[in-house]
């Protein structure tokens, strides 16, 4: 065997580690046709929500064994965030999770803002809790959608997109952006709500509303979608705990955990009057249905938080150099995907000095070697449909 | 007074006239319900419009859609079969212009009044079978190995409910002819829907089986594999399948619209009147927009069952059922 | 009443909009299509985006002083300034020169920039303004170098401040008055 780093100043675990890791990536590409055959179900595919590899090793239609491979769509965002400034950090970080727009800046911003020691007004914090929750609306809305396309209904994605549209409309008139809004600042937000914004959020509620009520109709109660998603998947609560899964995959296993009433945050969503769903069956069927109601949830706290919307100032004072003084945070919320946590370490400079960024898709996708054991073909793509990742977020 | 007309011109000729209107009454209606059912009510079903640039609401969409595909580059893939990926398209064209043979289209317009008409019919469906399965073989691409493995496997369950489900149609006429299937359900009075509800259910679904459409699509499952049998193929033999497949369509909405709709009869007008000659195809195909619609319907409302459930449904709940169809419609027909 | 089962109530939903998107205007009303679908035939009919939309971003020339810092602040480094020292007459007769900042060159190219908005926040003069006008794509990329007098066009294009709403402490801004 060559001492491929014969050249390199290292000592011997180091060497070890490395030439591990180097037959780890061997073993994963080489096609070793020994029992069954081997599948790769990526990185270019109509399944996979952007550019994720599935190594699925199959005895016909059954997989023996399925390894997802990540890093595709990495973009270094955590190396990135060391030669940025606060404000430009908080744009980049809108396109972690594309589909969750603002909640991306929230847990960053508090982390900041905890580092500062500045709070934010009330009137702030409502619409960034009223922003937030309408990133959930939007992300959930293309989840309940796509997993029926997934499962071959190809009308529901059409109603998810089309209802969807009232949601970013809204979402665009108050912040600029659809997608990556941009609005959260270091104190509070950036701009107060244009005039009849809150009406038409409200009417634009209802509109999602009745799409959940379709949604129960046209995909919750079809026999079909029932009968490919109950029993598929199954993953027990002590495992969804052991592997860190988290938001509604947790919820969907039985186990009652939501960072919103768990976690102390200054967002507003202590003075709601809101609801944890939880569902004990822990299949595909239960995390779809967890989703389902996680959804029209959101839309009551939206319009509470819109009808008791303080007066007052959006922005705290701060200086106009942002420059946030030493010391480390870790603020983590309840993503529409899971739990995303930034954890971030200043010297005191313009730019943070490290921010570590926990996703959940990542952490979800962790467990899906152990899941996808043993499963039919079809039930990849319905597992992980269910499990719910987008790409940015694994990969950042 | 067509009758008369095919003895007195010469043999050749009649046959070039028959392919002639054969290929057109094959590529017609394809062409009608791409554009009805799978361009302009899917787009409605989904909120949405549909191709409108090409043509007054997109009507010639189908004609860019073919000038497209005839530009496309040919591409094998290097390790198929050529003969074997090549022939694959013409073989399932081949069962879906021969189906449409035995379609009556009035009292005395036919392409082949055979005696053995639907047994022919049913028998020449099944050669489809081996045109997917040469499509996956010789594609060399692990995708399309399943995608025809499992068309395979569904195409060969579902035609016995298929065929089952017509033999109570048949018991109740008495014949296995087309024409007298229909003169039989223009002398019974009502048209063979009603007493055969049950066969015509399951008729419906095995047709939406054999045509591999959602939710029996498993062959050509999206999500999984991308199109199934059909990833390795570009430009005009892509556009091969896409024809067989809504020609397919037509043609077994057709032979439905026959044996439970009535064929080309209308209530209250006299099926042997000559002007039915001439009323009579239009007629059928009205009756064959409406299955294709039914089919449609459920292909665009319902996600897609899995392989084991596709065939538990099939072996385990549409064999008996249609089976007891036959010995209830048998009983009947002795008994009264 | 039982329930029907669930796959004739999905039934119902795709029917129901069919019937919706075909008969806007209810059973009686002519079948319109065009109408009752939610998409929206572009370039044949055009939905204005909201006003706060970051569509592409307008300079107004005479509040502009080079101080450099949207260049600086921006992400993508994609704006390009030059700018020279000019003495400009003293204010009063019997004073110093002053020296005021000339702006040269104001380049943004809009293929880099992220359209997220902190030059317009950083500016101190409130010189660059959101338009949400969108249509601007070219058929070269060197074309989407918006310069000075370009980004001065797009101010038509501004729209004014809307008011807040109820409850609101922040002032509403004004546009500057179109530079001579």
């Amino acid at each position: 065997m060559t001492d491929v780093t014969a050249d390199l100043d290292i000592n011997d675990s180091e060497q070890l580690r490395y030439i591990a890791a180097q037959a780890a990536d061997a073993r994963v590409n080489v096609e070793l046709e020994t029992e069954g055959m081997t599948l790769n179900i990526g990185p270019q595919h109509p399944a996979t929500h952007g550019t994720l590899r599935i190594v699925a090793r199959l005895d016909g239609e059954l997989v023996i064994s399925a390894e997802p491979i990540m890093g595709y769509m990495h973009r270094g965002y955590e190396k990135l965030t060391e030669v940025r400034t606060y404000p430009q950090v908080t744009t980049l970080i809108n396109r972690i999770d594309w589909v969750g727009s603002f909640a991306n800046e929230v847990p960053f911003i508090l982390a900041a803002e905890e580092l500062m020691e500045v709070e934010a007004p009330p009137r702030a914090q409502y619409i960034r809790t009223a922003l937030f929750e309408m990133g959930r609306i939007a992300n959930i809305m293309l989840f309940l959608g796509d997993m029926a396309v997934q499962l071959g209904g190809v009308t529901a994605i059409f109603y998810a997109f089309r209802d969807r549209e009232f949601v970013l409309n809204q979402i665009e008139s108050a912040t600029g952006g659809r997608f990556h809004p941009n609005f959260n600042r270091i104190g509070g937000v950036k701009d107060d709500l244009p005039a009849g914004w809150i009406a038409e959020t409200k009417s634009s509620m209802q509109k999602v509303r009745d799409f959940c009520d379709e949604m129960e109709d046209l995909v919750v109660g079809n026999e079909i979608f029932q009968s490919r998603c109950r029993g598929v998947g199954v993953i027990p609560a002590e495992k969804a705990l052991e592997y860190g899964l988290s938001g509604a995959n947790l919820r969907g296993s039985g186990v009652d955990w939501d960072l919103r009433r768990d976690e102390d945050s200054p967002l507003a969503w202590k003075d709601l009057d809101w609801k944890v769903w939880t569902h004990p069956d822990g299949d595909s069927f239960s995390r779809y249905w967890v989703r389902l109601q996680e959804t029209r949830e959101a839309t009551y706290m939206v319009e509470q938080l819109l009808d008791g919307l303080p007066s007052g100032p959006i922005m705290a004072k701060v200086p106009r150099i942002i420059k946030v003084p030493a010391g480390e945070s870790y603020v983590q919320t309840e993503n529409p995907l899971g739990a995303m946590g930034y954890y971030v370490v200043s010297k005191g400079e313009l730019t943070p000095f490290r921010v570590k960024i926990r996703t959940a898709s990542f952490s979800n996708m962790s467990i899906s070697p152990w899941l996808l054991e043993g499963v039919y073909v079809p039930d990849i793509a319905t597992i992980l449909a269910s499990l719910y990742f987008i790409l940015g977020d694994i990969d950042r | 007074m067509l009758a008369s007309l095919a003895f007195t011109s010469p043999y050749w000729l009649d046959t070039v006239v028959k392919i002639v209107i054969g290929l057109v009454a094959v590529l017609l209606p394809t062409g009608a319900l791409v554009y009805l059912f799978l361009f302009k009510m899917m787009s409605f079903m989904q909120s949405r419009l549909g191709p409108m640039e090409t043509g007054p609401h997109g009507q010639l969409q189908l004609l860019a859609e073919f000038g497209k595909f005839l530009q496309k580059e040919d591409i094998f893939p290097s390790k198929a079969d050529r003969f074997v990926f090549a022939a694959a398209p013409f073989v399932v064209l081949v069962s879906t212009f021969m189906l449409v043979l035995v379609l009556p289209g009035g009292p005395d317009t036919h392409f082949v009044d055979l005696n053995t008409g639907i047994y022919f019919a049913m028998a020449v469906s099944s050669i489809s079978v081996i045109g997917i399965l040469m499509a996956g073989w010789g594609s060399a691409s692990k995708y399309s190995l399943l995608g025809g493995i499992r068309a395979a496997g569904q195409l060969i369950a579902y035609e016995l409910p298929l065929v089952l489900s017509v033999v109570g149609v048949v018991i109740m006429a008495g014949t296995l002819n087309m024409k007298g299937i229909v003169a039989a359900q223009a002398d019974f009075g009502v048209w063979f829907i009603i007493p055969q509800f049950i066969g015509f259910l399951i008729f419906l679904v095995a047709i939406q089986a054999e045509l591999t459409q959602p939710p029996f699509d498993m062959p050509v499952a999206e999500s999984e594999l991308v199109t199934g049998y059909l990833t390795e193929y570009s430009g005009i033999r892509f556009l091969l399948f896409f024809i067989g497949e809504f020609a397919t369509a037509a043609v077994f909405s057709a032979i439905g619209a026959t044996l439970f709709l009535g064929g080309w009869t209308i209530p209250f007008v006299d099926a042997n009147a000559e002007i039915m000659d001439y009323i009579g195809p239009l007629v059928l195909a009205a009756k064959m927009v409406f299955i294709a619609f039914l089919i449609f319907w459920f292909r665009i409302t319902y996600p897609r069952f899995r392989e084991d459930q596709l065939q538990r449904l099939a072996w385990k709940f549409m064999i008996p059922l249609s089976l007891l169809n036959i010995v209830v419609t048998a009983i009947f027909k002795v008994a009264f | 009443m039982p329930q029907l089962p669930g796959m004739l109530v999905g039934l119902g939903v795709t029917a129901k909009t069919f019937f919706k998107t075909v008969f806007p205007d209810g059973p009686t009303g002519p079948p319109s299509p065009s109408k009752g679908a939610h998409t929206i035939q572009y370039p044949h009919v055009k939905e204005a985006p909201p006003d706060r939309a970051r569509g592409v971003i307008a300079l107004h020339h005479d509040n502009c002083t080079a101080c450099m810092l949207c260049a600086r602040e921006c992400p993508d480094w994609c704006i390009y300034i030059e700018g020279h020292k000019e003495l400009a007459p003293p204010r009063r007769a019997g004073g110093k020169p002053r020296k005021k900042n000339k702006l040269d060159r104001f380049d943004i190219d809009f293929a880099l920039c992220m359209y997220c908005g902190i030059c317009v926040e950083v500016c101190p003069f409130d010189a660059l303004f959101w338009s949400p006008e969108f249509e601007f794509s070219e058929m070269k990329i060197a074309d989407m170098l918006h310069d000075k007098e370009r980004l001065a066009d797009w101010m038509h294009t501004v729209p004014e401040y809307p008011a807040y709403e109820a409850g609101s402490e922040v002032k509403v801004k004004k546009l500057p008055s179109p530079s001579s």
